[in-house]
Formats: C-alpha cells, structure tokens, sequence
C-alpha cells in the first residue's frame, strides 16, 4: 500500500507501523465518575467495519509522525491522511 | 584535552574507502550532528534561530540546505538535524543550544550514527537495490528517512545522481556498510 | 548428434552451437532455443512422467503456461525441479533431467499406476486412504508423497545470491507482444516514464512466432526496431526475462527478474534473480492470451500439443516436432497453424475441424465436421482416429498432432485483487471484468482483441488514455497496416466418444470423467471442483485447463459458463524460487547485526556472545584454562560482588525527553510520580500499558529542569519511543515536550561492586567529587573524564552493589573500556556479561524482561504502591480492575531449593504440597532461576498466588513434561542485601 503523508508525500506503508482505530486518540478523563467503564470501553471495544476505516499509522521508518488514515478495509482505498497531532487537537485534546 | 582516541563506526582508526567500478564508499567519520527541535509555540523564534546560525533559508519536509559552516536536514515537523566538520564542533549540541536558548530543545546526535558517502555515476542503479525512495526524481538538496536493509537510514541526496550520504544507525554499521558495498558490486 | 527436426529461417542463431545434456545423453541446440525447442529440433517429443498416473508426456505449450514437461536444471547444489523446458533458455552446458520417473523416463515402473487409475480418481486422497485414520500420518501419506509428485531438491544450501529492488514509473507496460510494444512507444514518445516487462528473452511476443507482416517487415523484425528504439529513450526501462508475478494495493506490482538463469552460473556478485517492488502510477497489462486444448481420447501423448505452440516451434525456432503432422480444431486460427506448418515444408496429414462449413486456407486436407476420437502410440503419437462428418472412422498416421480449441485471454492479474472476469459469449472466452485493480487498464488479446492491428491499435490507444489521466500529454499513435482478422470459432470443449480417458488438466491427471465424479458427489461449484479434483492446481496453476473443466462442469449442471464462474487467480503468475523473496536476508545477513562499542575489545578478550534482540552482546569472558560457562560466569559474579566488574549497557533504549513539560509528560508515562524529581537526581520508573499490564520499567535521570532521560529496557527501546510518541502526539498535543533516541549517542559501561568509586576517581576528572555525600545513591550529573572528555554518570545500580553507570560519546567508547579495565586492574576488575548480569539482578530480585512479560501488573510484580492514584497516568484507571484485585493473585517472590544440590528452574509451575500437579491446582510459574555462586545453590524468581503471604512455605516445583519435580522453599526475592546497605555505600 502507498499513504499519502500529508508532509512527505506517497510513502510505500512498509515504512510505517500500524496501531489501530483511531478512536484511541479520544482517551476517557480518569477523573471521570465512570472512568473504570468509559477506559474499558475505549481499550476493549471497538468497530470493525467492512468499509471506510479510520486507523492510526506510526511512520516509524520515516519522520515518526503519527497519521490519521482513513482507508477502505474492503478495497484498501485510501481516501484521506491527517496528522494525528492535528486530529487530536480538532478534538479537543490539549495538555 | 582529554586523552582517548576514537574509533570510526566500523571500529577502526582511520575511515574506510571501498570502490566498486568508478563508484566510491567511503565511511565519513568526521561530521557532528545535534538535533534540534522546536519547542512548543516557539515554532517560529525556533526557525529563526536555526536560519540565523545557518545561514540560509530553513529546509521544509525532504529537503536539506547547506550554510557555510553548519548544514542542515529536516527529520520531522519542527525538528532538523544539524551537521558540521566534528574537528570544529566536538561539542556541537551545546554550541547550538546556546544560539537557540528556549526555542528548541537540542541533542546531541553525533555517535548515534554512522555515515558513508556514496559517489559516483550509476547511483541509481545501487540505490534502486537498496531503499524504496524514487531517487530518479529526487532533487539535489533532498533529505529523506527510509529503511535500508530494516536500517532506519537518512538518504541525503547532496548532488544530483552523484554524491549520497546514507547515514544510517552507528551500532549497525557493518551492516549498513556491507549492505552498500554488496549493492553497489551487484549492481555496477 | 543431429538436429534431424531442424526447419530453415527461425530466430535462432545458428552460428551458436550449444551443446547440453538431457537425462545424460549430449544434445546440440542453438542460440536463442528453450530447452523446449532444442529438445524437438533432437527429435525429443517425451520430455516427463504425470504427476498421479506416470503417464508419458511430451510438451504442450511453448511457453510459461506448460503444464506438462516440468524438467530439473543443473546439478549440485543448483538442481533446481519442475522448471518448465518451454521457458529454460539453452545455454552451452545445461544440464537437464527428466523427473517423477523410476528407473528411466522410457520405463517408468510408477506407470503401474496407470493400470490402477479407477482407485485413483477425484477425491482419492478423501475416500481410499481414510482407516484406519493412524495409517494416515505414518504410512499413506509418505507412500502417496513418494509416488505421486514432481522433482527433487538437492537439500544443499543455495549458493547463489538473490537482490531485491524498487522501481518506480508512470507507466508499466506488463507484457512485450505488439500491445504492449504499441503502448510503451506510445508513452515513451510522450516522455513518461515507462517500464516494459515481458518473461520472455526475446521481445515481441506473438510477432515473433507468426508469419504476419507489420508494415513493411516481418512481425518480429518490426518488433526488433521497436525494441531498439525503446533501449534508446532514456526514460524508458526495457525489462526482459521479467515476470509480473502480482498486481498488490496502490499500483504496485511484484516482478521477477532472472538476470542470470541463461548463464551457466551467475557472474561474481551479481545475483541470479532480483524480486522488484514496481510502484506505478498507472499500469496496462498487454499479457496476451493463452491457446486452450480440446480434450479427447488420449489426448496426452507426446507430440499433442496446442496448436499455436506447433506453430511457434516453426516459426521462431524452427523446429517441428515430427515431419506428419494433424491439425484438430473448432477455429480458423487453426489453420493458420496448418498454413505455416506447409509453408515451412512439414506435411500437414489433414486438418480437422468440428464445423462443418470450415474452409481451408492453403492445400491441405480439411476433414470438417470431424472429430479426433482416438490416438494411438505409447511414448508417442503415431497415428489419430477421426469421425468423419460421415459417420466412417479414418485412421491417419502422424508424429504430432496439434490441437486448437481457441484463445483464452490472459486476465490473471486482473483478478489479482478478487476481479472477476466476464464471459464473451462471441468469442468464447473470459475477458477481464471491470473490477480490475485500480489504475490498471488492459490492452490487445489480453481484452479479447486478438488480430494484431487490433493489438497494436489497443495498446497504443490505451497508453495515450492512462497518460492523460496522469496529466501527461499523449496521444494514440497511427499505425502500420497489418493482420486484422476476425475471431471464427464454435466452442467445443471435449469429444464425448472415444475409449480412452480425455484429459483436462494434464498437470494434475483429472479427466473430463473425474469432473463428472465430482458433479456426480456434489462438489459443484468451481472451487470446490479444483479442490476435489485438483484440476488447476500446482506449477502451471490451470492456465491451459481451467476453463476446460469449468465448461464440463457447466455443460454437466446446464448452467451456462458466465454463471458457473471462474477459480479466482492469486500471485504469483508463475512460480518464484524461495530465494528470491528472501533476498539478501539468509544466513548471518538475515538481520542487521548492532554492535555494542565494547565490541572489538570485547572480541579480543575472546567473550562469548549472544544475540540479545539484534544486538551482539557478551554473555561471559572465559579465561584460560575455564571449560565450562558456570566457571566463568561464577568467577564474574563473585569477583564483581568482591570487588568491581564492568559491563557494556549500551544496549538499554535511552530517549532524549526535553521541554517545560517534560517533567509533567513523565508523570503520564510512568505509573509512579515524577514531577517532583530532582535534577541531579534518577528514578526507577514503571510503565503501563492502558490496560493496566507493566509494560516496561527502567529509569529517568533529571539532567536539568527541562530535560531527562529515560531508559528502557533493551528489548522494549523501540516500542517505549512508539508509545511515547504516541502520547506526544496523539493524547496531549499541546504539552511542551520533545522526544529522540539517543540509545547508540552513548557508550554506557555500569561498573559495579564495592571498588567502583575508587576504579572511577582514577577516570573522573577531579573537579568531579564522587564521595556518598556529593553524589549518593541515585544521583546522576554531566561530567568530564580522561581530562576533559564529556561524559554522564548515573549512580544506579542493578547488580545490587555500589555502582554507576558512565556515558561517553560511542566513538570513545573502544578507549573508555580500555580505560576502565586498566584502572581496574590494581582492583582485580573483571568484565562481565550479560549471563553474570542476569544472575546478579536475579540474586538481587530485580525484575526484567522474563518478570515484565506481556501478562503481569504492577501488583503482580510487589510493586501496587507504585501505581499513583493521585494523578493521570497510562494504565492506571485499569490497573484498578476486579480481575487484577484478586487477593491471592501472583505475587513475585523467591524460591530456594530444600535440597541445594538440586536446581531450580524456569518455567516449572508451582504445586502446594500434596495436591495433584495439574492446571487446576497451578499456584505459579518460575520466570527466573540462576546458580548463585554467593549462595551457593540454585535460586529462583517466580509468581506464586497470594506469595507475599507465603514465605517460608515449602512447595512443589514440576514440570510434567520432564518429569521434573523439586521442594522448593518461598524466600524473599531479594536474595542478597536485602535491606539495600550495598547500593547506598
């Protein structure tokens, strides 16, 4: 597969290292009243969708951005490529 | 001045030079580098700095740039690797902190690599059995880090097609040199 | 030795003699001949034995869709089998021998088989070799893998080299025949980059193999000026004896190149074959098509072959197979074959042709209306019978018979990303669907455009269309006159009369009858026909069969053939030898080797190394006259715990952690706190994953109030800094923190014992004070050494004892062990490795890589308190789980054995006295164990349920499986110093 890194360019995915849905940039609050369920619920429970997928990618033998990938688990289709730093801070995620 | 000699990365005294055909390997020791890294909402003062001592503009993703004394490549967002002549500059992460201040953080880098320089014609005949960069299309003053061999390895192009450094990982030296070699003999 | 089947003209070179070997009887070929061709021009029509029944077998096809004459190559240690002497290029000296044969390929004794053939029909493997089910494993199935089969293996180590590569282009151009020529001149005139790839040595294709005329020239020479011009543009990569082996994600496409297969042996250094990673931007596949046979009553025997195969030996090779020859088809490419067997001067017996309303094309014998339904002769044809459209029987002698039942066009890569390809009802034949790979278009026969000015036309047109797609200005070139006749064919599949067995796929021996037997049981649908039957399996993967069998199977359910579907096609195209997806990655060259700075001195001392991740490290210093490792690393440990000893620790993952927040970042990373560490000061630190289990531990060292750095453990370096990473950017975008490995900047040495401070004063410049009261126990600082060389040192310690571990820049690591080890040596300083390390740390009970093992928690590890419940850390809401609370959960301890003579060791499991040793009474696991030479017996560290409460308990070390089983005492896992007087003297 080839993604698209929004500062590099195509890069083949054998430079990169693959973690997983990209939901785990939305870390629970551990002072949160239910933060037991809302952490098992983040860590354990997860869509595995037949179609578009957004997936976390480390470009480990690149410049070590993590990427926010969105690709078709069906086709391989990739259809868009964020930094992750910049997906989390849209979400709100900050210090 | 202290007392203890260095050895280069392939564990010898002086720098080894292989030459398959017209085309040179040579291990080149003698380079400091020191990483250096903006810190956050610094980015800007950051760049400043970093031109100033350099010299010249700030290279962007992939590329490299040359100043007069100090060069430097780009190695991730807001980060840059920083070389220059090691006989001047044995302590060059402490000398560029000192420019930089509380813009960036700076490490030193120097031994966590090994570098050799790969000159010649027919470079692109080796590099295409080595790495997945599409050297054909690489600008002279392009920077990049990609795996060689499973080395993490930076590509820099220095001239178009005739002159590249690959500095790779100092511990795996040897493997990153017979790698080169035994490329460059498959492939000229 | 004659080439008595040797015709005039060809493309060969004549001049070139080549003499080569085939099951050791010396034969002559000719430059630019296949094994194939050379065979033929001998007079060598059988060429190997099938795979189930040893039927004797000649060639089929002329190229890499041969199912038939698998030969092996050379000898030595280069034997290679089931190489199809279609494709083997000639070259002075080749070896070649038949295979799946015994004693001799004339006599085969496995032919019994043969004579056996109703037991061995689809299924075979399923029904008769069942019970008893025991027999299986022992006796069938090594009887069946002996008699059924291919060739054989030296069983001796490659010695050739293999290289893969990367390329990269705007246009590859899969297959050298007139579209693919047509397009590659197409996009190298318009300036893209371009790779054209064909398996073959010679480019060209079907132009190379036909009469037809291009233009002025002959089809081949126009071939060749296309070639040349091609070899000139510069951005542009003729790439010949390369195979496209698969089409992958994102237009990359996989392709073999044999550099060297033509050559005796590869020149010094340069590989035998190159596997190419191809990144295109857009593709075109120009793969032609493959002729089909009609199956018929022995319709195997040497000297049956397609007739488009017949036609090729002539034309390129000249070489006929014998000098009468039988034409059988359903289309009017058939006659072509006829026409240029008889303009080359072979007698063509009779041409027959299943329509009735077929003419002929030049002066021969036309029998329309007729079918073959008969052969004879045993390791050869001699003769065919036909059904004459009047219903007589005639009986024709021949030495060849050459079949035609139509083109299948080539759609194999097409279907490479589960493309399904469509039946054409108007020329009988799949053509690529429109679910093809993306950015791959497909051009001349391989689309089902099979005249040559449609080829030519097609490729061009195609090119023109994938560049401008690209934004590159191209357009479809004009171009010469050549062939352009239409597809004339009435599908036919099989001659239903006849004695003998009609033969689909000749490579596995499945008969139309056992894909009637496979009908017949239910095995309907067409993949689960190819695994009952087996039919398109193995080396040539059904190129020539597939359809046939799938068109009975359709003919058997009255579904039509576009409904029953065709096997899906998968990578590679054609077989790749193992070598060359290994690449340069055998042997010591599998992996990249780390050295540790120490090394060479290391080496010189004659240390023992052990490979520790990808690094090289010493495992212990024999010294003359010790002959067991226990000596050495006994005489370590003690001498170390006596005195001082040094050990290379370079390997330990260290991470550069600057900014404002890096204390506060810290604080997220490790379970315990870290915000309020000095600077000038270190700390252990555990890390957890979110799910609560340790992930790793080591230290952080404060060097100033925005700048640490962390170590892990060798193993977990390049995880750490991924999931370090990942917190930086992923959880806490905005904190201030920077993060880069410095694990190689640094040799790190740990000197260790009581003396290491006075070894270390004679190194530390003076201005540095070592005292316990100016740098106590977990103290750490930037210093200088050897008179004014920068250095960290780090008072930590994992032996236990008074010790530090110094940094100095790795180039001056080789002289800071030197160094070391000679202002050692008034204190009898001995170096040790990582086996005296490791029983040293497990004298100690410390924990590592076996303790820290993917399954165990904080609590688990003795170490719950650490966990801060006060601030956010990763790992800590979950570390708080019922499942991991349990109060006799596993709990680290140390174990002794009663008896000390007796050992302790890993991976035993734990009883409590008395009970049955069984899973459902398993108290724990020993993770450590080691001979402690200051204690004098075996020790161990271990996980025992609810251990901390446990001490003093006797219990049960067993391993069922050896039959292991020792009392062992539960101790404290600190086994010496206890109370950690050592470490803070």
């Amino acid at each position: 597969m080839i993604i698209n890194h929004p500062l590099l360019g195509p890069r083949d995915a054998q430079e990169f290292t693959y973690l997983g849905d990209a939901a785990l940039i939305e870390r629970p609050d551990w002072q949160a009243e239910d933060a037991h369920r809302q952490f098992y619920e983040y860590l354990y429970l997860r869509d595995n969708p037949a179609g578009e997928h957004r997936e976390l990618w480390f470009h480990e033998q690149g410049d070590r951005s993590w990427l926010v990938v969105t690709r078709n688990t069906l086709t391989h289709e990739i259809t868009h490529v964020d930094l992750a730093r910049d997906v989390a801070r849209a979400k709100g995620r900050s210090k | 001045m202290h007392d203890l000699v260095a050895i280069t990365s392939l564990g010898a005294n002086a720098a080894r030079l292989d030459c398959v055909g017209a085309v040179t390997l040579t291990e080149v020791p003698d380079w400091a580098l020191a990483s250096v890294t903006a810190r956050l909402g610094q980015e800007d003062a950051c760049r400043v700095a970093l031109a100033t001592l350099l010299g010249v503009e700030l290279p962007g993703p992939g590329g490299m740039v040359a100043g007069p004394e100090v060069s430097a490549f780009w190695t991730a967002p807001d980060q840059w690797m920083v070389e220059a002549p090691y006989e001047a500059h044995q302590d060059l992460a402490r000398a560029v902190k000192e420019v930089m201040g509380d813009t960036a953080s700076v490490t030193e880098q120097s031994d966590g690599w090994c570098r050799f320089d790969i000159e010649g014609e027919g470079l692109g005949a080796v590099f295409e059995r080595l790495c997945n960069l599409d050297l054909a299309t690489a600008a002279p003053g392009s920077a990049s880090r990609t795996a060689i061999e499973h080395m993490g390895c930076f590509v820099l192009c220095r001239t178009a097609g005739g002159h590249i450094s690959v500095i790779g990982p100092r511990s795996s030296a040897g493997s990153l040199h017979h790698a080169l070699l035994t490329a460059m003999s498959s492939a000229l | 030795m004659t080439q008595s089947n040797r015709l005039t003209a060809g493309r060969i070179d004549r001049a070139q003699v080549l003499n080569f070997t085939f099951d050791g009887k010396r034969y002559q070929g000719h430059g630019g001949d296949t094994l194939a061709s050379a065979l033929l021009a001998n007079g060598v029509r059988l060429m190997g034995r099938s795979f189930k029944y040893h039927r004797p077998r000649g060639v089929l096809s002329a190229g890499s869709e041969e199912p038939n004459a698998l030969v092996e190559l050379r000898g030595g240690a280069r034997q290679e089998p089931n190489t199809r002497a279609t494709t083997a290029e000639l070259f002075d000296g080749l070896e070649a021998k038949s295979q799946n044969r015994w004693p001799s390929l004339a006599f085969d004794a496995m032919a019994i088989n043969d004579r056996f053939s109703a037991f061995l029909t689809a299924g075979f493997y399923y029904k008769t070799f069942m019970w008893p089910a025991a027999f299986w494993e022992k006796l069938y199935e090594p009887m069946i893998r002996r008699a059924a089969g291919l060739g054989s293996i030296s069983f001796e180590p490659d010695p050739d080299c293999y290289d893969k590569g990367f390329l990269h282009c705007d246009l590859l151009v899969i297959g050298a025949g007139p579209a693919g020529l047509s397009a590659a001149l197409t996009a190298g005139r318009a300036g893209a980059r371009v790779i054209l790839a064909d398996e073959d040595f010679l480019l060209g294709g079907r132009l190379n193999t036909e009469t037809i005329s291009v233009g002025e020239q002959s089809g081949g020479d126009w071939a060749g000026t296309i070639v040349a011009e091609l070899a000139q543009m510069p951005n542009v990569r003729v790439m010949m004896r390369t195979t496209v082996i698969g089409a992958f994600d994102h237009g990359i496409y996989g392709a073999v190149e044999r550099v060297s297969d033509h050559l005796a042996v590869p020149p010094e250094g340069k590989p035998r074959q190159i596997l190419w990673r191809i990144t295109s931007r857009r593709a075109l596949l120009c793969a032609g098509a493959i002729e089909r046979p009609i199956a018929f009553s022995d319709n195997d025997r040497p000297g049956i072959m397609l007739a488009g195969a017949l036609r090729a030996y002539v034309n390129r090779w000249a070489v006929t197979p014998a000098r009468d020859v039988v034409i059988f088809g359903n289309n009017d490419d058939a006659h072509r074959s006829a026409a240029d067997l008889l303009a080359r001067g072979v007698h063509v017996a009779a041409v027959v042709d299943i329509r009735a309303q077929a003419k002929p094309i030049a002066d021969y014998e036309l029998l329309a209306g007729a079918q073959v339904v008969g052969t004879q002769g045993r390791l050869g044809i001699r003769g065919v019978e036909v059904r004459l459209a009047s219903g007589e029987i005639r009986r024709i002698n021949c030495g060849a018979l050459g079949v035609s039942g139509g083109w299948n066009p080539n759609v194999h890569l097409t279907c490479h990303k589960r493309g399904r390809p469509e039946w054409r009802e108007d020329i009988a034949a799949f053509v690529p669907g429109p679910d093809g790979p993306a950015g791959l278009s497909v051009a001349g026969a391989a689309t089902g455009l099979f005249s040559t000015a449609s080829a030519l036309s097609s490729g061009s047109k195609a090119a023109a269309a994938a560049l401008r797609d690209l934004g590159i200005r191209a357009r479809a070139l004009p171009q010469p006159a050549t062939e352009d006749a239409p597809v004339s064919i009435t599908p036919f599949w099989h001659v239903a009369e006849g004695k003998g067995r009609a033969w689909l796929d000749q490579q596995n021996d499945v008969t139309v009858k056992d894909v009637k037997l496979a009908h017949q049981e239910n095995f309907r649908s067409v993949e689960h026909l190819k695994r009952y039957t087996t039919l398109g399996m193995a080396t040539d993967q059904g190129k020539t069969s597939n359809l046939g069998g799938l068109a009975v199977m359709a003919e058997l359910t009255g579904q039509t053939i576009a409904k029953t579907g065709t096997t899906i096609f998968r990578p590679p195209y054609t077989p790749v030898a193992l070598g060359v997806l290994a690449g340069r990655s055998r042997g010591k060259d599998f992996r990249p080797v780390r050295k540790t700075p120490s090394h060479k001195w290391a080496q010189e001392q004659g240390a023992v190394f052990v490979e520790v991740g990808m690094w090289l490290r010493a495992q212990w210093f024999p010294r003359p006259g010790e002959t067991h490792w226990r000596e050495s690393v006994d005489r370590e440990v003690l001498a170390t715990r006596r005195s001082v000893g040094i050990c290379d620790v370079t390997t330990l993952g260290k991470i550069d952690v600057q900014g404002g927040d890096a204390a506060a970042f810290l604080n997220r990373i490790y379970a315990n706190g870290f915000a309020k560490l000095a600077v000038g000061k270190v700390r252990y630190g555990l890390m957890l994953r979110e799910d609560g289990i340790a992930m790793d531990d080591g230290t952080a060292a404060r060097l100033a109030e925005d700048h640490f750095v962390v170590t892990t453990t060798t193993a977990n370096a390049v995880n750490v800094y991924r999931h370090m990473e990942f917190a930086r950017q992923c959880l806490w975008p905005d904190m201030d923190v920077q993060l880069i490995s410095t694990t190689e900047s640094w040799a790190q040495f740990s000197v260790a014992g009581p003396n290491s401070r006075r070894l270390l004063q004679k190194v530390v410049d003076p201005a540095f004070d070592l005292s316990n009261e100016a740098f106590p126990f977990m103290a750490c600082g930037e210093i200088t050494v050897c008179g004014g060389l920068r250095a960290r040192l780090f008072r930590i310690s994992f032996s236990g004892e008074l010790a530090y571990e110094i940094a100095v820049p790795t180039r001056y690591g080789d002289a800071m062990i030197r160094r070391l080890m000679a202002a050692g040596e008034e204190f009898d300083v001995v170096a040790y490795g990582t086996e005296a390390l490791g029983v040293m740390r497990i004298e100690k009970g410390h924990a590592a890589g076996n303790e820290l093992n993917g399954t165990t928690t904080a609590r688990n590890l003795g170490m719950a308190q650490m966990v801060s419940k006060t601030k956010d850390s990763i790992g800590s809401v979950l570390s708080e789980r019922e499942g991991l609370s349990e109060p006799d959960t596993l709990t680290l301890v140390g174990l002794r054995p009663v008896d000390a003579t007796q050992r302790v060791l890993a991976g035993a499991h734990l009883m409590t006295k008395g009970t049955v040793a069984n899973a459902a009474n398993d108290q724990g696991y020993i993770t450590s164990a080691a001979y402690s030479p200051n204690l004098g017996h075996s020790i161990g560290l271990a996980f025992l349920r609810n251990g901390a409460a446990r001490k003093g308990e006797v219990i049960e070390a067993v391993s069922p499986l050896t039959g292991l089983n020792v009392d062992v005492e539960v101790v404290s896992a600190h086994f010496i110093d206890p109370e950690g007087e050592r470490l803070r003297a």
